[in-house]
């Protein structure tokens, strides 16, 4: 039996009158990769912030390493080991990348001031053993807005490694990028698993979803409308089972 | 010359050599134009007398322009601070302590107003600081019913006042000391400290910021709450020059101060800006009037060319950007 690192029981969310989560019910195992796919404004997102700690659930318990948390701020997550990837989202374009890195975590002094040499050691350690950087061009002192959409999901890869996360939380990784940076992005997911890591992510296209998880969760309005491990359907079958939602709002469900 | 150009510390400075380069150029202008001025002392000691006053507002105004916000309520807040200070300084005796914490308290709270409507009404910053702005203004008038204070019988003559505005060896005011130490310290707050870090990112891009695990609303809520801050000291510092209240105090300081930050190269956008910079914008926006004046150019050329300067410096620096991108 596998070891459970995150359950999320009956989770509700609303924004307003609009309910964007109803009664989900999640599980993921340590060193399980987990895949939500589901359509624009089924909840992908917000499921995801509610376990990163930017939202709050309005009712629902969640529980890691089997102990129930109140997940209140990305701090509070982040210090218990849920690291998130946001494509495009995860840096800020004018400021340095020793900076980026260490954002909401920054490495002070006892009076809140920052310690910038060991910041841009740890950096320069990070571009070039976790990610791999070897070209000149950038160095922990370039400003984002030059990277190309590959390198900035490096950089915020390096960064879940850096701090050693349980949980590596990725939405949409591969939007934007490159057939080769794609393939990148997959093998660090697939990489995940061997160092008994897990991983939760949200991706458009199924091919690149199919690739690189164990298990699927379909998201339908707020709501689990079906599960699927990787071994009991094939890629085909769960393309045909999203036109499927899509078009009729239902999952068949056999057997 | 051309490995110069390309050292590190070109690169990322251009912005604060842009507006030194100007800098320099205007005052070459003056002492060039106005020998007979600026080769003596008494122009730069009234520079240094009059300087600081919008200075410190502008060094600090720096964190909220760099958050992508602005604040046009501070020449208010530093009249109902002064009024505040005023009032308690004569009622007292002149007791310093208790006036001095109860007008930057009333600089805080005034501060604190701003920034709990931005972040949790969610006005625009435009907007809710111009509200305050007539607020409290509005209130100086209800209260003082339109006379002013004269504090001269309280602080004339006292410690306060020595540490405030006089002479330090007869020849620098001592509120440009102030105003020098209070810019190193902002400076390194801007750039070391966790909160000027926060402030950078908020600016840059806000919902980054918080996905990061910046608390976006706390960092906005300090940063207008150290604004008022700092428009109370100025009101103090003036109030000492002047040992006078008067219920237009501040009312001049708005286009001063915020030319000074523009002009000293902070981006209107946000996430980018320099404190170096704001000084001396301070320098030159500081320097036109007097500078013109003694050029001989008659008085009426003072907002021309300070409108000339505004404009032809965020233009060099909406370049420097586009460049860049």
């Amino acid at each position: 039996m596998a070891e459970e690192l995150l359950k999320l029981q009956n989770i509700y969310k609303n924004f307003g009158n609009v309910k964007v989560l109803k009664d989900v019910n999640i599980k993921i195992n340590k060193g399980e990769v987990v895949a939500l796919i589901g359509d624009n404004g089924a909840g992908k997102s917000t499921l995801i912030k509610v376990i990163t700690g930017v939202h709050s659930p309005n009712s629902g318990k969640v529980f890691f390493k089997e102990k129930e948390v109140q997940i209140k701020s990305v701090a509070q997550s982040r210090k218990m080991g849920i690291e998130a990837v946001y494509q495009e989202r995860a840096l800020c374009d004018q400021q340095e990348l020793y900076r980026n890195i260490f954002a909401g975590r920054e490495i002070t002094n006892s009076i809140g001031f920052l310690d910038i040499k060991k910041q841009r050691k740890e950096a320069e350690k990070i571009l070039r053993d976790y990610i791999g950087f070897t070209s000149k061009a950038i160095t922990v002192d370039s400003q984002v807005m030059g990277l190309s959409g590959g390198e900035k999901q490096g950089v915020a890869f390096g960064r879940s490694l850096y701090f050693n996360s349980d949980l590596i939380v990725l939405d949409e990784p591969t939007m934007g990028l490159s057939i080769q940076e794609t393939e990148k992005v997959l093998n660090f997911v697939k990489g995940l698993k061997n160092e008994n890591k897990s991983a939760i992510f949200i991706d458009h296209n199924i091919i690149h979803v199919y690739g690189a998880a164990d298990r699927f969760i379909i998201l339908d309005r707020g709501e689990v409308v079906g599960e699927f491990n990787k071994e009991d359907i094939s890629r085909e079958e769960l393309v045909q089972r999203m036109i499927q939602l899509h078009e009729s709002g239902k999952i068949k469900v056999e057997d | 010359m051309n490995n110069l150009l390309n050292s590190y510390f070109v690169k990322t400075h251009k912005l604060e050599i842009s507006i030194t380069i100007i800098a320099v150029v205007l005052f070459l202008i003056y002492f060039l134009g106005a020998p007979h001025v600026f080769t003596r002392f008494p122009i730069y000691r009234a520079f240094m007398q009059s300087m600081p006053f919008f200075g410190i507002i502008a060094i600090s105004a720096t964190f909220v322009v760099t958050l992508g916000e602005i604040d046009l309520s501070f020449p208010s807040i530093v009249g109902i601070t002064s009024l505040i200070f005023g009032i308690i300084m004569t009622s007292t005796d002149g007791n310093f302590f208790i006036a001095f914490i109860l007008a930057t308290s009333l600089g805080m709270f005034a501060g604190l107003v701003n920034g709990l409507l931005v972040t949790k009404i969610g006005i625009p910053s435009i907007v809710a600081t111009i509200g305050t702005l007539f607020f409290w203004r509005g209130l100086v008038n209800v209260i003082s019913q339109g006379s002013g204070i004269a504090i001269v019988d309280v602080a004339d003559g006292t410690w306060h006042h020595m540490i405030f505005v006089e002479k330090l060896f007869g020849k620098i005011p001592m509120q440009f000391i102030w105003f020098i130490v209070l810019t190193g310290l902002m400076q390194w707050v801007y750039r070391y400290h966790k909160f000027g870090n926060h402030i950078h990112f908020v600016g840059d891009n806000k919902a980054s910021a918080q996905m990061m695990g910046i608390n976006v609303d706390n960092v906005k809520i300090i940063a207008f709450v150290q604004l008022g801050f700092f428009s109370a000291l100025a009101g103090i510092f003036t109030m000492y020059e002047m040992l006078y209240f008067w219920p237009t105090q501040g009312e001049g300081l708005m286009l001063t101060t915020l030319a000074a930050v523009f002009v000293g190269g902070t981006s209107v956008f946000g996430g980018r800006g320099t404190i170096f910079g704001t000084f001396i914008g301070v320098l030159i926006i500081g320097s036109l009037e007097s500078g013109i004046v003694a050029l001989g150019l008659s008085g009426f050329y003072v907002k021309f060319i300070n409108g000339l300067m505004i404009t032809v410096a965020v233009t060099v620096y909406a370049l420097i950007q586009r460049r860049k991108s």
